[in-house]
């Protein structure tokens, strides 16, 4: 789907493929231009950045020192 | 992005190179074994999956082509190890626990569309309030409550930052498989996010929209 305008509802059926970076250009466009001037359908993106940076931030966790023992002693191993 | 050979400075097995190896696993260390801990949910499967992972990629170092790919392929590593270990118990067990297509209701489900209120444009946003009283254990909690399926894809698109194809390909499925279990998974976490928000007290407890459209600019 490449386009100059897109309305809110085709926006909602592609927001995530937006957040995920998987449109082509000419899409990404589309809306972006429309982003920037409907404040609905900008709240809505920006929510769903927000949760997917909190998602993000689940994805790091302290490793425990045994692990990276672990991981040295394979290391010496070679 | 020009290929340079990390052999051609150094040969294999040397200081330099395992200067470079550990000195990346260092910095990734906690990323390595957050994506595991999130694709596995036990800690001592994830310490399993990165001990392997780090093991098999010292061990084929020399496969590695351009150094600056190292840290994309310890994480492409991890997941291998990650989808060999489920495939290995799915055998073991006899029977499909893992990575299979689970049967659940089509229904879309959408946070925002149950904590926007429109009408408190200027005045407020509930929904981002809701994200920012999330606790980090409330999303550990419902990534780890999806099914193996739609876990693996999140994290490898949200966590890990897959394309959808990449995602595919190590999951040996269709492209459009993984759109659908991506579709799902983000339903289903923003269902489990919502009720969970909802036992502790973040919404009011009657407070269930159907799923509305909008209309704004066309």
């Amino acid at each position: 789907m490449s386009r100059e305008h897109i309305n809110c509802e085709e926006l909602i059926e592609q927001l995530f493929v937006y957040l995920d970076r998987e449109l082509e250009g000419g899409t990404c466009t589309a809306i972006d231009h429309h982003l920037a001037r409907c404040r609905e359908c900008f709240s809505r993106v920006e929510f769903e950045r927000q949760l997917r940076d909190r998602i993000g931030d689940a994805g790091i966790e302290k490793a425990p020192e045994r692990l990276r023992m672990r991981v040295k002693a394979l290391l010496d191993e070679y | 992005m020009p290929t340079t050979d990390i052999h051609k400075q150094s040969p294999p097995g040397c200081a330099a190179h395992r200067q470079l190896f550990e000195d990346t696993v260092t910095r990734l260390m906690d990323r390595l074994y957050g994506a595991a801990l999130r694709l596995a949910r036990d800690p001592d499967d994830a310490e399993d999956i990165v001990a392997e992972a780090l093991g098999q990629a010292w061990g084929k170092l020399d496969q590695l082509r351009d150094p600056g790919q190292l840290e994309a392929w310890l994480f492409r590593i991890l997941n291998n190890c990650f989808i060999d270990a489920c495939r290995r118990r799915r055998s073991r067990q006899d029977r499909e626990t893992e990575l299979e297509e689970a049967e659940f209701e089509d229904e879309a489900f959408s946070l925002f569309e149950q904590l926007h209120q429109p009408f408190l444009l200027w005045w407020g946003t509930p929904e981002s309030e809701f994200i920012g009283k999330l606790l980090r254990e409330d999303i550990q909690r419902a990534l780890d409550g999806l099914p193996d399926a739609f876990r693996v894809v999140i994290v490898l698109v949200e966590i890990e930052g897959y394309t959808y194809e990449e995602c595919a390909r190590l999951l040996d499925v269709p492209l459009g498989t993984v759109r659908s279990r991506l579709s799902r998974a983000r339903s289903l976490l923003q269902k489990a996010l919502w009720q969970q928000g909802r036992e502790a007290g973040l919404v009011p407890a009657g407070r269930h929209r159907p799923v509305a459209k909008h209309g704004g600019a066309s």
